[in-house]
């Protein structure tokens, strides 16, 4: 739990990159609360998940104060990430954005330049992925949706989510167990698959 | 302030000493994932967060690792990288492109395919 008590700073000898490694790619996991975000990334990663931590500075003007001064708030915000050696040069790591949704477009970088995005969604709380969907759609994020299936959640079928979610026809939506390794790797494949065919198609028209 | 009161280690005040009071909006061209590795072993006499970097990076690591095993944010372990860039003590490696060749997407799927 505590990286803190480790005698020394940095990675594991075993979890090494090999000095031919080159270049990396991001994936972003985005969801509300809970939903599993962490947990799929600790179910991809080949190293133990990492944090990192950024501070944020929000300007906020309060509604009492008549002379409309902005104050700035400073706030922390910790992110999961894990790792996954592609092949020699190549590297992947997996985002897991926290809870806070408001933040996740504030950190510096984080969206720019990434493959793409998986949404978590939790069907008992199907609300807590509007915002976010909406953002990925402004930002031309391309994204897949992902139902983590908790135990004793209401299960729906696809249009009804689509219609609830106001999915488009050519977003890929599919359950999955973010406990899983097999099921969550699942995800990542979809997500790239996706890629793929917007790849092909934006090829086709040019 | 009393000169020896305990700061927090995350505080503005320690961040601002570690990078001379510059921020980390600087263009640096690094990414998250930027491949970071060391050129030259850390030396005596360094500051020591410089040092930690090397000593981190004798094999390639993100800029997003070292902020993590360094425990700063990656805001600050941007600046001092700039330091380090500026007098070649580590290389940033290619960050791959902005918008994803198929080539790259390809290599991610087969990648995947044989975890
Ligand atoms: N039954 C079940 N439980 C799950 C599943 N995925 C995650 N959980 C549990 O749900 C809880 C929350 O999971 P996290 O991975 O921490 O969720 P998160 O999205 O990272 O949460 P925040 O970072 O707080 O937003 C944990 O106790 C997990 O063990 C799942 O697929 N099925
Ligand atoms: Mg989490």
């Amino acid at each position: 739990m505590d990286s803190r008590t480790s005698e020394t700073v940095g990675p594991r000898s075993e979890d090494a990159l090999p000095s031919s490694a080159t270049s990396a790619v991001k994936i972003v996991i985005v969801g509300g609360f809970g939903v599993g975000k962490t947990t799929l990334v600790r179910s991809v990663s080949e190293i133990r998940p990492l944090t990192t931590e950024e501070t944020m500075t929000q300007a906020s003007v309060s509604v009492d104060d008549l002379a409309g001064v902005e104050r700035k708030r400073m706030t922390t915000v910790a992110m999961d990430f894990g790792r996954i050696s592609l092949n020699d040069e190549l590297v992947l790591y997996v985002f897991g954005t926290p809870g806070q949704q408001r933040f996740w477009f504030l950190w510096n970088g984080l969206f720019e330049g990434a493959l793409g995005a998986v949404v978590l969604v939790d069907t008992r709380r199907l609300e807590a992925s509007f915002d976010v969907l909406g953002r990925l759609e402004e930002s031309q994020t391309p994204f897949v949706v992902a139902v983590n299936a908790f135990d004793g959640a209401p299960s729906y079928a696809d249009e009804e989510l689509r219609e609830a979610l106001d999915l488009a026809d050519d977003v890929p939506l599919l359950m999955c167990d973010a406990r899983s390794r097999e099921s969550s790797k699942d995800v990542l494949l979809s997500l790239m698959r996706h890629l793929y065919s917007l790849a092909m198609t934006s090829e086709a028209t040019t | 302030m009393t000169p020896d009161a305990e700061w927090d280690e995350g505080s503005p005040e320690r961040l601002y000493v570690l990078t001379g009071g510059r921020s980390g909006s600087e263009e640096t061209g690094l990414d998250l994932v930027t491949l970071i590795m060391a050129r030259t072993a850390p030396r005596i006499g360094m500051q020591p967060e410089h040092e930690s970097i090397l000593r981190v990076c004798q094999s390639p690591l993100s800029v997003v690792e070292i902020s993590a095993h360094l425990e700063l944010p990656v805001s600050i372990v941007t600046v001092l990288l700039a330091d380090l860039l500026a007098e070649d003590h580590v290389e940033a490696r290619t960050p791959v492109p902005s918008l994803p060749d198929i080539d790259i997407i390809k290599a991610v799927i087969h990648g995947l395919q044989n975890l």
